[in-house]
């Protein structure tokens, strides 16, 4: 599997490198029965959908109302679906790979051999960090931050919409690799030599589904920024800004900042793939090393791209429910700040054991540690939010909770990991891997379960079911504890990561434990859905008003759900919490005497040139290369031909306004309880 | 002491819990055991701040319930000079410490600094030359060469104890992490470039290696023993690797670094002198030229133009983690591995 | 207590809420600034990558020995000259004259197309010459970062007809003019970042 790629010619025109060996669910192995079960129920489910969605004749209403929707709300929602559908993918990969661990022990071989064992790690950590975390992060700050600064939409809402088509994509070039070929080898990251010397379409698939998504990514951060620095409501100055749209656009900076980094690093090791450059290689000149440093400058502030907006949701949740403003705001911004900054200057951290001296160690040792002052004073500050306050221990709250306690866990065995003498005795052991799963799952996977939990009742006008959230939240506690305490003990018997076979059966009890751990995980993503479900079928009962928590920014401040265009009269804001200080100075809202309200269009243009993309990078990976020339031209053809479309807006008639502020979802469920 | 008593701490419940032996919290190298004193030094004053942040997140939280009518509720505060000082003053004063040690610490244990000492108090006599053994990770097995015995074994290590070592690693074709976590922090091995480990075996045993790098399809497998010996049982393991005869020269490389997994440990009674320099200078291939002369070339040049360039011109940064290895090889050029010419021109 | 109330025109007064909808910011030139922005990241990258590999020359040609300066000195004129007439066709928007605007973009793209055509004559002889950017890491990242430049003003160019098209079929109207300004600062930018590879690739390869 692993040698020097070479051309060999005999490739079909039509199809080229693509054969009927190159489905795997045709092979008359274990594996291949796996995968074609898998492609039979993706198959039948597609068709139950596609068959509910013709039946009940839905499909004008997807298209007009989602599919070409550049409403951010819906755009939102689109995220998260993605995000969640993801989160199934990626997580049923975990479980293999911890089935895998439990039983590979000694003569026993386990049910996946190497190269397949490979696969599933490479497909696990890079779907849950750009198709799962990415997409909730876009997804929340997509939804809540233009209602937070009281906007009607982001500034560029078509560019939003194209986003997102290229996020899901990026998603779908990676689910393709299930059935059609085989997927990248090289871990997450991608590290050459391997994804260097993999032969076959696995790494391709990774660069063209990341180039994708990334594309995706960066468009999205440059709207966040110019729709924070430029659609902010009157009043709102920076320093009264929510504190998630602070993070919102620390973070957008970060990606403006570091996403072109991996795309130009993608892009070196596609040339070394594709034309036989030589930056990667370990002949001619080419040096490794610069991979890996170029692909960690991204790696390390993606990482603070996905906790920042996570920091916001729960400066936005402690407040709320403790009836009280955040402490120190200042502090909190100024802290989000710094993280951001500090972020660019860590990535060596994540290879001291590369050889390169003591003194550029100990320099990347000390700023990484250096990050931790402003992350322990969010966390100090979300105590003395709490302090003198009446904590409701609602589900998010229950969550913030859980990453409290978690989380400072995780920041801890941080630290010790960026002490580089030990790091050289912890780098690439289970150690790590029990550190970076205890901070993104207790910090960013919590944080997010928190926010849709919080945010849930705004996007669809009734609360989520609090059983089965309280359900899902112990599942995911208790079984993350389970899963990867095991994981931090081994790291201190020097165990390593990635392996798929073990020797020692000392280690098997762990494992076996570990493997219960995922379990019970399994058991609180069950309950998650469950919980949505119920909610759905319960949505009378749940029903609540604009603002079932007493909450205190603007989001809160209109219907359950938002109209499309979020407030009838933009807010005026006098005070940070702004929707807070409404209430206590007695608002009421208007119900007559509005204005027509100037709004963008749909536009099938995202759509289009998704699609038009996805086919150019799945001909790019098969090596189809007219249609991949067709359909790149196509894509420049479709962009250009939007140019020529000058009427992207309309106006939503004073009357229709004044029918929906008649007939939406706004009495405040919770009136005074803390106020 | 205090570290003595901190370990017995640490590892007391985390024993108690696994049953195993935790070979990061004791281990029986002695750079090892720096490294991991310095863990627990630092994990300790860590705790310093951790422990009572995890109090008092339980006990605000139960304090401060709702329900809970008695506890002072403040709407309106929201700031406090004095606190918000003191949030900023705490875990900065814990990280002035944390980061002092780990200075002076990546200093003291850095890889590429010869020993002082075999262990707590025992400095290294002055005439006693370290072992020398050159690594080669090959995929998916180690090859090590003993240059002052003239043998070369596969997946096989052995050193006499309280002997300083001093290896020099590389790679054929991956990427590797050398690592033997009970005698010494890892290192990884690269194609074309040369790192660099000093470490000791302070007691006799035998302990597990691996590559702590994935590298592909037979990664798993990529494991290897070492034992600490006694000077005698060192003596004896060579020559009877001596006479288990069988040269390891460039045909028998060519061979050796094929691809394969899981492969037992085996000697070679000698080796072609050239041979650990030709893999790491990417000349194993008669036809291919060594990355020297390819360099030498460029070197001149650089010298031409940059009369100031020191012989240590390579400063060693992110970018060029190898620099210290390749100013041994590649006297005044700060160059990463320059590449092999190679005959397909 | 209400502090919102309908007054006698029939609107609505509060002091928490805006009456008239406020002047919408065009973000558009923000945004493509900050796009811009981070393109620079992407030929940081290369920049770095040509640092590192720039004289990783693997026994093949130096960059002394495969740049020409003469062509380069042209090649450097035609880029900074469009960039020039491009800043003309800008100050006749000023004036609203449509005829006088197409025909210094006119020249801006044949000056532009022009420097890409010297730049790929550059390229087919060095690949002829057997210094084809699979030779070396050094030819390798001065190709990429060369070409990527040179891709930049390829696509300028694409962008410029299409404006122009658009500008003769519907003048000056607001959505132009703010595409007229953005495709501006992209030309300008390619410049800029045509100083560099014109400093740090050329000059330094032949001094080195």
């Amino acid at each position: 599997m692993l040698e020097p790629i070479t051309h060999p010619a005999g490739r079909s025109l039509l199809f080229g490198r693509l054969t009927l060996d190159s489905l795997p669910f045709l092979k008359p192995d274990l594996e291949g029965h796996i995968v074609l079960a898998t492609l039979v129920g993706v198959l039948l489910g597609g068709l139950a959908i596609l068959g509910i969605v013709t039946k009940k004749r839905l499909w004008g209403y997807l298209w007009n109302e989602w599919f070409t929707s550049v409403d951010h709300k819906k755009l939102g929602i689109m995220y998260m679906i993605l995000g969640t559908v993801m989160l199934l993918r990626g997580f049923a990969d975990a479980v293999m790979m911890r089935a895998q661990q439990a039983v590979a022990f000694g003569p026993n071989m386990g049910y996946l051999p190497p190269e397949h064992y490979d696969q599933i790690f490479t497909a696990h950590g890079s779907i849950m960090i750009f198709f799962v975390a990415m997409a909730y992060i876009v997804g929340l700050i997509n939804y809540v931050m233009p209602l937070q600064i009281g906007s009607r939409d982001v500034a560029f809402p078509f560019l939003n919409n194209l986003s997102f088509w290229f996020t899901f994509w990026g998603a779908i070039t990676f689910m393709v690799s299930l059935f059609v070929g085989d997927f990248s080898t090289a871990g997450w990251l991608g590290y050459p030599p391997v994804s260097e010397l993999q032969q076959g379409p696995g790494v391709d698939y990774y660069i063209w589904g990341l180039q994708l998504s990334g594309v995706g990514t960066l468009l999205s951060g440059v709207n966040f920024v110019v729709t924070i620095i430029k659609m902010r409501a009157p009043g709102m100055t920076m320093m009264k800004m929510p504190v998630f749209t602070w993070t919102s656009l620390c973070t957008s900076g970060l990606i403006i900042a570091t996403f072109p980094v991996l795309t130009a690093t993608l892009l070196l090791l596609s040339l070394d793939r594709y034309v036989g450059t030589h930056f990667f290689t370990s002949d001619f000149g080419g040096n490794v090393m610069m991979y890996i440093n170029l692909i960690w400058v991204w790696g390390h502030p993606e990482v603070y791209i996905l906790i920042l907006p996570i920091f916001g949701i729960y400066s936005e949740i402690v407040p709320t429910f403790s009836g009280k403003p955040l402490f120190g705001y200042s502090s909190m911004v100024y802290a989000t700040c710094a993280i951001m900054i500090l972020s660019y200057l860590v990535w060596l951290h994540h290879f001291f054991t590369m050889g390169s001296g003591a003194d550029v160690n100990s320099f990347f040792a000390l700023t990484t540690m250096i990050i931790s002052i402003p992350t322990g004073v969010k966390i100090f500050n979300w105590l003395f939010t709490m302090y003198r306050g009446r904590v409701h221990f609602t589900v998010p709250m229950l969550w913030t909770m859980g990453f409290l306690f978690t989380f400072t866990i995780g920041g801890m065995t941080g630290v010790m990991l960026s002490v580089a003498p030990a790091d050289f005795l912890l780098h690439n052991s289970l150690f790590l891997i029990a550190h970076f799963h205890n901070v993104i799952i207790g910090g960013v996977v919590f944080g997010v379960f928190a926010g849709v939990n919080y945010w849930f009742p705004k996007a669809f006008g009734f609360k989520l079911d609090e059983f089965w959230g309280k359900a899902s939240f112990w599942f995911w506690q208790i079984g993350f504890w389970l899963a990867f305490g095991p994981l931090y003990i081994m790291g201190f018997m020097g165990v390593t990561r990635r392996l798929s076979h073990f020797d020692n059966p000392a280690l098997q009890p762990y494992f076996i434990v570990a493997g219960i751990g995922a379990a019970l995980i399994a058991l609180g993503i069950g309950s998650f859905v469950l919980q949505i479900a119920i909610s759905i079928l319960r949505r009378k009962q749940y029903a609540v008003g604009g603002d079932p928590w007493n909450g205190r920014t603007l989001e809160w401040a209109t219907s359950s759900p938002p109209p499309g265009y979020n407030f009838a009269f933009t807010p005026n804001v006098h005070q940070r919490d702004a929707w807070m200080d409404m209430k206590k100075h007695g608002y009421q809202r208007p119900l007559e005497g509005f204005n027509d309200i100037h709004m963008p269009s749909n536009t099938a243009a995202g759509v289009v040139i998704g699609v038009l993309s996805f086919a150019c990078c799945f001909a790019l990976v098969w090596y189809i290369w007219w249609l991949a020339a067709a359909s790149f031209v196509g894509v420049i053809v479709a962009s250009i031909v939007h140019t020529f479309n000058y009427h992207r807006d309309y106006y939503i008639p004073k009357d229709e306004v004044r029918t929906f502020e008649h007939s939406g979802n706004w009495q405040p469920e919770s009136q005074g309880a803390n106020a | 002491m205090t570290v003595k008593r901190l370990r017995g701490l640490l590892l007391l419940p985390l024993v108690l819990l696994s049953g195993c032996h935790l070979a990061l919290l004791d281990p029986s190298g002695d750079i090892a055991r720096q490294q991991s004193d310095i863990m627990l030094v630092t994990t300790g004053i860590t705790l310093l701040i951790v422990v009572p942040v995890l109090v008092a997140i339980g006990v605000i939280a139960w304090r401060y319930r709702a329900s809970n009518k008695q506890a002072h509720y403040d709407a309106h505060w929201d700031h406090s000079p004095s606190l918000e000082l003191l949030v900023w003053a705490a875990p900065l004063l814990i990280i002035i410490a944390v980061g002092a040690i780990t200075w002076i610490g990546t200093h003291q244990v850095d890889p590429y600094r010869p020993l002082s000492r075999v262990a707590p108090g025992k400095p290294v006599a002055a005439d006693v030359k370290p072992l020398e053994v050159d690594v080669v990770s090959l995929r998916w097995k180690w090859l090590f060469f003993y240059p002052q015995y003239g043998i070369a074994t596969v997946n096989q290590l052995a050193a006499p104890v309280d002997r300083p070592i001093q290896f020099k690693l590389t790679s054929d074709e991956m990427m590797d992490a050398f690592s033997i976590p009970e005698l010494a922090g890892m290192i990884y091995t690269m194609p074309g470039m040369q790192t660099m480990l000093h470490a000791v075996i302070n007691k006799p045993g035998q302990y597990q290696g691996f590559s702590a790098n994935y590298s592909g399809e037979g990664f798993t497998d990529m494991r290897f023993t070492f034992d600490g010996m006694s000077q005698q049982d060192f003596d004896s393991w060579i020559a009877k690797a001596r006479a288990s005869g069988g040269t390891l020269d460039l045909q028998a490389y060519e061979q050796l670094r094929q691809p394969e997994r899981d492969v037992p440990a085996r000697a070679f009674g000698s080796f072609e002198p050239d041979l650990f320099t030709r893999i790491l200078e990417r000349c194993i291939d008669a036809s291919q030229t060594c990355m020297s002369q390819t360099m030498s070339g460029d070197a001149m040049q650089d010298m031409h133009n940059d009369n100031a360039a020191p012989t240590d011109a390579a400063k060693p940064d992110g970018m060029q983690a190898m620099a210290k290895s390749q100013a041994a090889l590649f006297v005044a050029h700060g160059q990463p591995a320059d590449p092999r010419a190679s005959a397909k021109h | 207590m209400s502090t919102t109330a309908v007054d006698s025109a029939g609107i609505a007064r509060s002091p928490f809420l805006c009456h008239e909808e406020p002047h919408a910011h065009n973000g558009t030139l923000l945004g493509f600034w900050i796009y811009l922005m981070s393109d620079c990241f992407i030929f940081a990258s290369l920049f770095a990558c040509y640092a590192v590999l720039g004289t990783s020359t693997a026994g093949g040609p130096t960059a002394a020995e495969v740049l020409d300066l003469h062509g380069l000195a042209v090649n450097t004129a035609l880029l900074l000259v469009s960039s020039v007439t491009f800043g003309f066709a800008m100050l006749e928007m000023a004036r609203r004259k449509k005829g006088a605007v197409l025909l210094w973009l006119a020249v801006s793209g044949l000056l532009a197309a022009g420097f890409v055509t010297l730049e790929l004559r550059e390229f087919a002889s060095m690949i002829a010459d057997g210094a084809g950017p699979g030779r070396s890491a050094f030819l390798s990242s001065f190709f990429t970062l060369v070409g990527t430049h040179g891709l930049h003003v390829s696509v300028g160019i694409l962008w410029l007809i299409v404006l122009m098209v658009q500008l003769g079929k519907f003048g000056f109207n607001e959505a132009n003019i703010r595409r007229m300004q953005c495709l501006s600062m992209f030309w300008h930018f390619l410049d800029l970042v045509w100083v560099g590879v014109f400093s740090f690739v050329y000059l330094a390869g032949v001094l080195r």
